[in-house]
Formats: structure tokens, C-alpha cells, sequence
């Protein structure tokens, strides 16, 4: 058991159709599966309480992952082991609730993202793409135009990038890769964003990624 | 996923709308089942899962074993163009599969407006608009709600309708469906079978009659159809299904919280208002009843806002009763608890202060007219004493935020009505100098008007609209009767009235006009961004009909009504009575009051000058 009001942070997995699911939306669907399942959730104080929940690093409308952290605390002692099956069944279909802990390393200690994706090819080769992209993200410096808050801005992804690999099967090629999670920040779309400005040859008709675990700076699983 | 879905949905607005997979639903084995059902709403997914009636009957058709009802809401624009680019059809939420593989389609149609949606989502399903052009019998395209009450604009389009009800209805109809489709019956047969199920219309067995001045006549029934069909109702509302497990969406809806439904029907006898006269008789929930079930639906969604939902929401008896139990139960958990739609004339500082214990909102109020002599003769029962009055308990209270809710072009309103509007308005201000507690904040007094619409089945149904010319004359001369800065003055536009009254008093030919309509790309229409009101007049000329005959003529005491066959409860003698007394400005009692005899009583088999209880047994 767990005292009352200690911080906790939660691992999860959102995937499937909940994969729409806005981090807007999956913030106020958390707060509700929290009290269906009837786990108490700490509030704020002051005026307008609200559930202090935060979740680490919020995950684009698209992407999977299996590895999502949030962080939260209850106002009543909870049974860490009991959690992850009562929550799961108070969520809506695609999010799972993985484990519960108390604590949790601070958040500035997360670096890499370790992730897999899927490039469609409708009528292309996928063995020649993959070759494609392996020179294309070997390369040392990959400068793309990113839209910000105010306008546009020139960035280049290559250094957030530790390493990608590319297999080809029959008509997709599967990406496997570890990209900086922060400082900088690598959305794993300007993956596919790159190909469509600099190597249109390689865009993938449809990409999808899916993230598979947060690690250090040393590599080591970030819990 | 359909992996076209998977492609469409990165590149449109809010996709978690169209994905469905939220908490709740329902999901039935396929080889189990042997029906597949599928609720068609004709507006976005954030309206229509706002809607209680959709909640109930994809609650109460779900509990017919063996059969499975899913949801599918209109796509906005940008779905619709991706979806007909990738050539996919338009599928239901629950299992991702396509509409035109379903056994029946319903769709609910509480709104005009919302016509040439449904049109465009049997367009996206795959389907020919026109029932006629359906030649099997499944998918059965069938439609229910508010609007069927005039069955005959929508009849060509439309298989079957439920008239009333429908979760006292819709499982017979697809109870008999399930035995059609189990022995491989005709379209035909089971749809004269279908229409001896009291409540079922349906639109091929009655034949418009026009005379040689192209002038409705009548309608006649066909093949054995009955001459008239009676509405269905929940007769045990106290005990009548309501879902409490409810579906939780993953995204937010318009009504994004618990919705309690405290009683249907309303006792007021407001002339202009449709849902008044057509929901009778009143059955009431006891607040006991409705309390277990709020607390039962606040712990099964983890919802933080509830809502109390009438027609009239501080008529109920046991208001009092049922605020301070839910509250004991929201308060200690920060859940908020709002009032709508209470009236002006029994509002209470008392409950006021009780419901503000967890949030304050503004207040609303809709005297509707602007004088005393028209309030009467609308039988609107307010009196300006006691709207100043509640707004003086509400200034003394506090608040400072009053939304006032009018209308222009009613049946024998003047100027001195239209600048009565002002001088409401105004005294309400005055009432706010002399006894708001903090002034230092200000004050915020928003009228509206909207340009009155005469429905069916309403002691109005016989008066002509207003044009549009005349609405904004009268728009303009309160306008200028507006002295204070403090009060806002917003009207609606009177060119969707225009159209909404059309369809309302339509017959069948106005159908021609909406097919038309739709073929020229209107959907949606309830929105403004895709109301094109030059598209309905260019198809009203294309098809030869005369907007104005609709809208602008007055109706003969004893001219048939498109929608004369059904019956909806109340009596063409009561309507027309009351349609005099609007003449006298005379009021009429409400049902606490006395019985007028509308004749609504009969649906419940009752004694019809039976006094009317409301509040549940103990009342």
C-alpha cells in the first residue's frame, strides 16, 4: 500500500483508436477514468481546483506508444498492485494503464525516445526505398522549415537523430530509431516532413510511429 | 481500422469524433447477432451526442437481445470531402462497418434544418436519397423525432417514421424487421405489416391529394394504412429505461456532462412552442428516482458537471427535494450542478443560493414578448412583476449577467409590443442600479430576438409568418428603442426562419425542393457556415413552389393540414380554441391549474379532466 498523497507517476500504453484521442482530450478522459475506477485524484487549491495530473511528454494525435508517463496523486492510500487492471477497465478502449510508482526521476533527466514507425509505399520499391533512406538520414546535417508560433523556422533535425535503421518488407519499409525526446525535441512526423522538403523521391505515401520506451542520457530506461 | 480511415484521419479536425472506441459503448459479437442497427444522427458527433434522446435509444435498442445498435454522426466538411475522395462510404463508430451493410438505419430528426443532412449521409452511405429507388428492404431507412410530427416534407426520402416516443416504439418495429428478414419478406410486405404497429407511419401508404389549384387537399391512406396514427408515449415514465451507464466521450461534446431528465411533456400551454403542445401529457420522475439515478450516472461516466433537463425545469414539484440531494452528493466531490431552462415567475433566491454553492452562471429568461397584452395572448404565463422580481433577488444575490429571450413577428404584435421589448430591458436595468450588492463590476443585460416560426400541431399552426422585411423593421425599431449602453441587443437573421418555416408546414412537394437543395451541396445547415439561403430560393423557382404559400398565407379554420393524420395528442378542436382566444388576448390555465381538455389525458387512458400530476406518485 500506498500512503495518501504521495506523488505517482503512471506508465501507460494508448494505442489503437485511442490513438486520436487529443493530449487536450486524454487529459480530461484521464481525470474521469480516475474517478470511475474510483481512485480519488488530489485537486488543486484555490479558485477553480483542478486534478494536479501531468503527463511528460505529450504525444502527437496519430502516434502510439507504450511507454507514456503521468504523473498525479491521490487522496487516499492506494494498492499499487491492484491499479493497473481497475484503471484499464475504466478507460476507453486503446489506453491501458501499465504500472504504478511512487516517485519517479525528475522529468529534465528524460532524453532519448526509443521509437518504431511504418512508411507506405503504394508503387514503390520498398528495398530501394530503404536504401534510400538510410543514405538520406546518414547524411550530416538535415535542415528543414518547421511552422512555428511565429511563422516559419529553419531547424536541423540531423543531431536529434542517435540512430534509425530501415528493413524493407513487401510494401512498407519499418523504421526502428532513437531520437531526442527533449532538448531538442524531435517530432517523429519531421521524420517523414524531412523526405517530403528535401527528398520528395523517399516521402512515404503514409507514415505512422509508435514510441517504445524513454530513456537517459546514458540509454538507461527512464522511470 | 479500414486503412483508407487510417490515412483520412491525420488530416482532419478533432478525428477522435470519428473513430469511436469511448467508454461505454457497445459492442455485440457479430455471429451472435442478428439484426444490425444503426442510429443515424443528421449533425456533428459533438450535437448529437449531446442529444438524450439518441443516449436512450441506442440504450434501450441495445438491450434487445440479438440485435446491435451502433452511432454515426454527420462528418463535418472536411471528413465528407476526404471520404469521398478515398471512395469510403460512410461507416458507424462502433464496429468501423459500412451503413449500407446494416439492416436499418434510424435517424433521429429533431430539426428542419437537419434535412438535407440526412439526404447527404444516405448520399455518403452509398444509398439513393429516395426511398423508392431502395427497392430492397434492408437497409430499412426509418427516421424519428420532433420534425416526424409533419410527416410529409421528408415522406419520399424516408421508408417508415416512429411518431412519438421512440423507446416506446422503435424495438417493435425492429422486432418485426427481424422477423422479416428471417423469412426473406418484400420491402412492401413488411411495410404493410408495419404500419398496423399503432405509432408507425408510413409515407408510401398515403397519397397527397391536391385540387386544380394545386391547392393540399388531403392525404389518403393506401392498402389498408390506418386513417390516423396516434404518438406513442412512455406511459411508466417513473419506471422507463434510462441509461445511466453512458457512453463517455473522448473528445469534448457540446453537453459535455450528466443530463437528468426530470419530467416530459410540460404543463404550460405556451401557444408558439411545439415541444410544449406535442410532448403532453406530463410524466413526472420522482426526485428519489432521479437523484439514485444522477449519483448512478455521475459514478458510471466520472462526469463533474450534472444538468437538469425539462421543458420546464422549475415546474417540477420536487425541485427543492431533488437539488439538496444531489447536491449533498456533488458538493463534497467539487461537481457542479446547473439549472437550465427555469421559469421567471417561481424563481427562488432560495434555490438560487443552493445551486450557487458549487458554481455561478448567468441567468436566463424568456418572457418571449414584450407587453402584457401579447405575453397573454401567447399564453406565455409570465408576468413583468415577477421576471422584475427574480431579477431583483438575482441582483441582490449578486449576479450581474441577465440573458433576456424574445421574439419578433408573433401572431398580433404591434410596435407597442416590438418597443415593450426595450422597456423590459430597461427596467431590468434600473432594477440593477437600485439593488446590485457590488456595481463596481458592472452589469451585462443581453436581449435576443429570434423571428417567430409557426409549427404544426400548435395553436399557430393556422397563423402566417412575418417576412423578412417586416422582421427587421421591427429588429430596427427596438434597436433604436435601446437607450442603455449596459444592454446588448443581438437578433438572429430571419432568412433560416424563413426556410425552417417552409419545411415545417410543408407537404410533400417542399421534398422536391430539399432533394434539390441537397443536390447543389447543402448539408449541415443548422450551422450557419453552410446555410446558402440563395440556394433554397433557386431551388424553390427550379421546382416550382412558392415559398411564400408556406410561410406567409394565413391557414382557414377548416384547411387541411399535411400533417392532419397524426395525431399527436392534443385535438385540432383545443388547438383552434386556443387559436381564438390568442385573438382576445385571453390566457388559458396550465395543466396545475386546471384542465383544459387538450386531449392529450387519452394517451395515457386516462379520464381526460384527470388532474395532472407532476413530482411522481407523493406529489
Amino acid at each position: 500500500m500506498i500512503e495518501a498523497g504521495t506523488k505517482l507517476r503512471l506508465r501507460f500504453a494508448k494505442e489503437g483508436r485511442a490513438v486520436y484521442i487529443s493530449h487536450l482530450d486524454l487529459m480530461r478522459t484521464m481525470q474521469r477514468a480516475f474517478l470511475r475506477a474510483g481512485y480519488p485524484l488530489k485537486y488543486s487549491e484555490g479558485f477553480n481546483p483542478h486534478p494536479v495530473i501531468s503527463i511528460l511528454l505529450p504525444l502527437g494525435v496519430g502516434a502510439a506508444s507504450v511507454c507514456e508517463l503521468m504523473d498525479f496523486s491521490l487522496t487516499a492510500p492506494l494498492d499499487e498492485a491492484e491499479l493497473p487492471e481497475r484503471l484499464t477497465a475504466a478507460m476507453p478502449e486503446g489506453v491501458r494503464a501499465l504500472e504504478v510508482y511512487p516517485g519517479g526521476r525528475k522529468v529534465k533527466e528524460l532524453k532519448w525516445l526509443e521509437l518504431e514507425g511504418v512508411f507506405e509505399y503504394d508503387a514503390r520499391d520498398p528495398a530501394e526505398m530503404a536504401a534510400g533512406l538510410r543514405d538520406f538520414f546518414a547524411r550530416p546535417s538535415i535542415v528543414i522549415t518547421k511552422k512555428t508560433k511565429r511563422g516559419t523556422g529553419e531547424s536541423d533535425i540531423a543531431p536529434a537523430i542517435r540512430f534509425l535503421s530501415f528493413s524493407p518488407d513487401e510494401k512498407r519499409v519499418l523504421l526502428r530509431g532513437v531520437i531526442s525526446a527533449q532538448e531538442p525535441t524531435l517530432n517523429p512526423e519531421h521524420l517523414a516532413n524531412a523526405l517530403r522538403q528535401l527528398a520528395p523521391e523517399l516521402a512515404p505515401d503514409f507514415a505512422e510511429f509508435r514510441r517504445l520506451e524513454v530513456c537517459d542520457a546514458e540509454m538507461k530506461v527512464f522511470r | 481500422m479500414d486503412p483508407r480511415l487510417k490515412r483520412i484521419l491525420p488530416k482532419v479536425q478533432k478525428p477522435a469524433r470519428y473513430t469511436g472506441g469511448e467508454y461505454n459503448q457497445t459492442v455485440k459479437d457479430k455471429d451472435q447477432v442478428e439484426l444490425r442497427c444503426a442510429l443515424c444522427f443528421p449533425d456533428t458527433y459533438e450535437i448529437g451526442m449531446s442529444n438524450l434522446g439518441m443516449r436512450i435509444l441506442y440504450h434501450t435498442i441495445n438491450s434487445m437481445p440479438g440485435v446491435w445498435c451502433e452511432r454515426c454522426f454527420a462528418p463535418w466538411e472536411d471528413m465528407e470531402t476526404e471520404l469521398r475522395a478515398a471512395g469510403l462510404p460512410l461507416y458507424a463508430l462502433e464496429s468501423g462497418d459500412p451503413l449500407k451493410d446494416f439492416d436499418a438505419l434510424g435517424f433521429p430528426i429533431g430539426y428542419e434544418m437537419a434535412y438535407t443532412t440526412v439526404l447527404n449521409m444516405l448520399d455518403l452511405a452509398g444509398l439513393p436519397v429516395r426511398s423508392a429507388d431502395r427497392p430492397d428492404l434492408l437497409p430499412l431507412v426509418f427516421a424519428g423525432g420532433t420534425s416526424c410530427c409533419n410527416p410529409e416534407p421528408m415522406a419520399d426520402f424516408l421508408d417508415l417514421m416512429v411518431i412519438g416516443e421512440g423507446e416506446a416504439l422503435d424495438n417493435e418495429v425492429l422486432e418485426l424487421l427481424r422477423t422479416a428478414k428471417r423469412e426473406g419478406w418484400t420491402k412492401q410486405t413488411y411495410l404493410r405489416a408495419a404500419a398496423r404497429i399503432p405509432g408507425v407511419w408510413v409515407p408510401s401508404l398515403y397519397q397527397p391529394e391536391y385540387d386544380e389549384d394545386e391547392r393540399f387537399t388531403g392525404l389518403t391512406p393506401l392498402s389498408g394504412a390506418p386513417e390516423t396514427v396516434t404518438k406513442r408515449i412512455v406511459e411508466d415514465f417513473e419506471n422507463s429505461p434510462f441509461p445511466t451507464k453512458q457512453i463517455v466521450p473522448s473528445t469534448e461534446i457540446v453537453h459535455d456532462r450528466v443530463n437528468l431528465e426530470l419530467f416530459r411533456g410540460c404543463i404550460r400551454g405556451c401557444r408558439f412552442c411545439q415541444a410544449g403542445q406535442v410532448y403532453r401529457p406530463v410524466r413526472a420522475r420522482s426526485a428519489e428516482k432521479l437523484i439514485q439515478q444522477g449519483i448512478e450516472s455521475l459514478q458510471a461516466t466520472g462526469y463533474q458537471e450534472i444538468t437538469l433537463s425539462s421543458l420546464s425545469s422549475s415546474d417540477y414539484r420536487e425541485l427543492g427535494q431533488l437539488c439538496d440531494g444531489l447536491l449533498d452528493y456533488c458538493v463534497p466531490r467539487s461537481i457542479g450542478l446547473a439549472l437550465p431552462s427555469l421559469r421567471a415567475d417561481n424563481f427562488s433566491m432560495d434555490l438560487m443560493q443552493r445551486v450557487q454553492k458549487v458554481r455561478k452562471s448567468g441567468l436566463t429568461f424568456a418572457p418571449e414578448a414584450g407587453t402584457q397584452r401579447l405575453r397573454d395572448a401567447i399564453n406565455k404565463n409570465v408576468r413583468e412583476e415577477d421576471l422584475l422580481e427574480s431579477c431583483r433577488v438575482a441582483f441582490a444575490g449578486g449576479w450581474n449577467n441577465v440573458k433576456l429571450y424574445f421574439m419578433l413577428g408573433l401572431p398580433t404584435e404591434t410596435d407597442e409590443d416590438v418597443v415593450g421589448i426595450a422597456k423590459v430591458a430597461e427596467d431590468v436595468y434600473r432594477l440593477w442600479r437600485e439593488h446590485a450588492v457590488n456595481k463596481a463590476r458592472g452589469v451585462r443585460i443581453t436581449v435576443s430576438t429570434s423571428c417567430f416560426i409557426p409549427k404544426p400541431h400548435t395553436p399557430f399552426q393556422w397563423a402566417p409568418m412575418v417576412t423578412k422585411e417586416e422582421y427587421l423593421r421591427r429588429v430596427k425599431l427596438l434597436r433604436s428603442s435601446i437607450r442603455s449602453r449596459a444592454i446588448v441587443y443581438n437578433w438572429h437573421d430571419a432568412e433560416t426562419s424563413e426556410i425552417e418555416g417552409v419545411l415545417s408546414r410543408g407537404d410533400r412537394r417542399v421534398g422536391a425542393v430539399i432533394e434539390a437543395v441537397w443536390r447543389k451541396g447543402g448539408r449541415l445547415e443548422a450551422w450557419s457556415d453552410f446555410f446558402d439561403h440563395a440556394r433554397w430560393m433557386a431551388a424553390f423557382e427550379a421546382c416550382g413552389v412558392n415559398p411564400d404559400d408556406y410561410t406567409l398565407r394565413p391557414r382557414a379554420a377548416g384547411e387541411p393540414f399535411p400533417w392532419e393524420r397524426v395525431n399527436m395528442g392534443v385535438t385540432r378542436r383545443h388547438l383552434w380554441r386556443e387559436w381564438e382566444l390568442t385573438q382576445e388576448d385571453r390566457l388559458s390555465p396550465d395543466c396545475r391549474a386546471g384542465c383544459v381538455g387538450c386531449g392529450a389525458r387519452a394517451l395515457l387512458g386516462c379520464c381526460p379532466d384527470h388532474d395532472v400530476e407532476m413530482g411522481g406518485e407523493s406529489a
